[in-house]
């Protein structure tokens, strides 16, 4: 890992919610323009850990660096729009594709711009006949692929995505994975993936983490799903847990 | 009034009490424990009342005011329990109401500075303001559960705590205008407002007891708009934290 540049450093970190541990001691770096997926069972502090570098919530210890500056010293807005985050099942806003696309530079009072917005839709594999349409009217894939997209408007360097395909068919899994990694290319952002679908982990990820109880239990590259000790891990892979 | 025909109205309480066994609901303590208190309740405002228009003593005129405040603050904040320090920010919302309306109503030398005229008008504006921050608190609370996701997706993408909840915030402020603004639509065509009625019976002019009816019912639009605006805008900045992370979102997915 010698030659990686870490986009997010965690310090010794743990969150504790009144008197539940859900992150215990976490340490550990993502690295800049790779994609880390995050495996684990349910209730393993996953989802925890993204909404800590976005902001969402804080570090009951520990510290997060992000690009090397420490995760307080950012204002709270500026750092969510430079780490996105696309949270499983995100709400989409009643009105339009086009005023999904919009809400992120709304929220600054700033407009986008109808080519920006097609560009987008052509990025994430959607036509820009789409612009004008109710977005409630569609399917779930689309409207996965339009939260991405909105993420996107605010050209984040870190984009974090919680379990974006579990709800999806196949066909749109698929189209969504290839779609992560487009990104990851034509933008060179970090990306850092939850999913439970460890096949999806294998094809995906650059890096692992296996998380379990709030504890980072194993990481690195692809070479741990053979080499990994850890007999729970194992389990994990063997989809036994 | 005769004291008997006072005492043949408790004939409308025996008609509740008789359908309420009847069909079991439940509903006879309740019934009572309601009768006896407003008994004693409007018996002893109405000895303080005499006692306060007697003495024509602006300290008095002040401290029954204040004690209007006091009891509707305590009323509604019940309402609002789970929005930090709720029962300040309902007082000063009831404070504000007063003055204003009282400064408009006195400095422009609409009605006269005196008990008989301030006194009854506070109630009805404090009581109304009661009410609609009752009504704007219920609407808001249940607002804000059921749209956690949404409020969550727009400080992600970097919006200030005011645009997080602005949707929530309006639409509780309109919720709680509406009845105002509609019971105001059918005003004299449906129903003969409380205090008009009043007047009438009394054996006041019907025309200066609609006068009077409609300075309260103009009062009670600004009240209202006060109100819901005051209590919602006082509120929202405490579901948050100076990082700006909803407070709600320690309830959520792990």
């Amino acid at each position: 890992m010698d030659n990686l540049e870490t986009s997010i450093q965690f310090q010794n970190v743990s969150y504790q919610r009144n008197e539940t541990i859900i992150l215990n001691n976490v340490s550990g770096d993502i690295y800049k323009g790779k994609i880390t997926a995050l495996v684990g069972p349910s209730g393993a502090g996953k989802t925890t850990l993204l909404k800590l570098c976005n902001g969402l919530i804080s570090p009951t210890n520990g510290d997060i660096l992000v690009e090397h500056k420490h995760i307080t010293d950012f204002e709270p807005t500026s750092l969510r729009r430079q780490v996105g985050i696309v949270l499983q099942n995100a709400p989409i806003i009643r009105g339009s594709v086009f005023e999904n696309l919009a809400l992120p530079l709304k929220l600054q009072k700033k407009n986008l711009s109808k080519d920006e917005a097609t560009a987008m839709l052509t990025t994430v594999g959607l036509e820009d006949s789409f612009l004008n349409r109710d977005a409630s009217d569609l399917s779930g894939g689309q409207k996965q692929k339009l939260a991405i997209a909105r993420t996107l408007i605010n050209r984040p360097k870190i984009l974090l995505m919680d379990e974006i395909t579990s709800a999806l068919d196949p066909i749109s899994t698929n189209e969504i994975e290839q779609l992560i990694v487009n990104i990851k290319e034509k933008y060179g952002v970090t990306i850092v993936w939850i999913t439970h679908n460890i096949e999806q982990a294998k094809e995906l990820g650059d890096f692992i983490w296996v998380m379990m109880k709030g504890q980072l239990i194993e990481s690195g590259d692809h070479s741990i799903f053979s080499s990994t000790r850890n007999i729970k891990v194992q389990q994990f892979f063997e989809g036994k847990i | 009034m005769t004291y008997t025909s006072l005492a043949l109205t408790l004939i409308f309480v025996l008609i509740p009490l008789i359908l309420s066994r009847t069909l079991q609901l439940g509903l006879e303590k309740d019934t009572i424990f309601a009768t006896v208190r407003s008994i004693i309740q409007l018996l002893a405002v109405g000895y303080v009342l005499k006692f306060v228009f007697d003495s024509d003593s602006y300290i008095y005129i002040f401290l029954m005011i204040a004690l209007m405040i006091v009891a509707a603050t305590l009323n509604a904040r019940k309402k609002g329990k789970t929005i930090r320090g709720i029962t300040w920010k309902i007082a000063t919302t009831l404070i504000i109401v007063e003055v204003v309306t009282q400064s408009i109503l006195l400095g422009l030398n609409i009605v006269p500075a005196t008990a008989q005229y301030i006194i009854p008008i506070s109630g009805m504006l404090i009581g109304n303001s009661m009410v609609l921050s009752i009504l704007f608190l219920n609407r808001f609370t249940a607002e804000i559960e059921s749209n956690k996701d949404s409020i969550e997706l727009i400080l992600s993408l970097g919006g200030t705590p005011k645009q997080a909840v602005h949707t929530q915030l309006i639409n509780a402020i309109k919720a709680s205008m509406i009845p105002t603004i509609e019971s105001q639509k059918t005003i004299g065509l449906v129903q003969l407002p409380g205090m008009m009625s009043g007047q009438i019976i009394g054996g006041a002019d019907p025309v200066v007891a609609v006068q009077f009816q409609i300075l309260i019912i103009f009062a009670l639009l600004t009240t209202a708009a006060l109100s819901s605006i005051l209590v919602g805008f006082l509120s929202y900045p405490t579901l948050f934290n100076e990082r700006i992370q909803f407070l709600e979102a320690n309830n959520q997915k792990i």
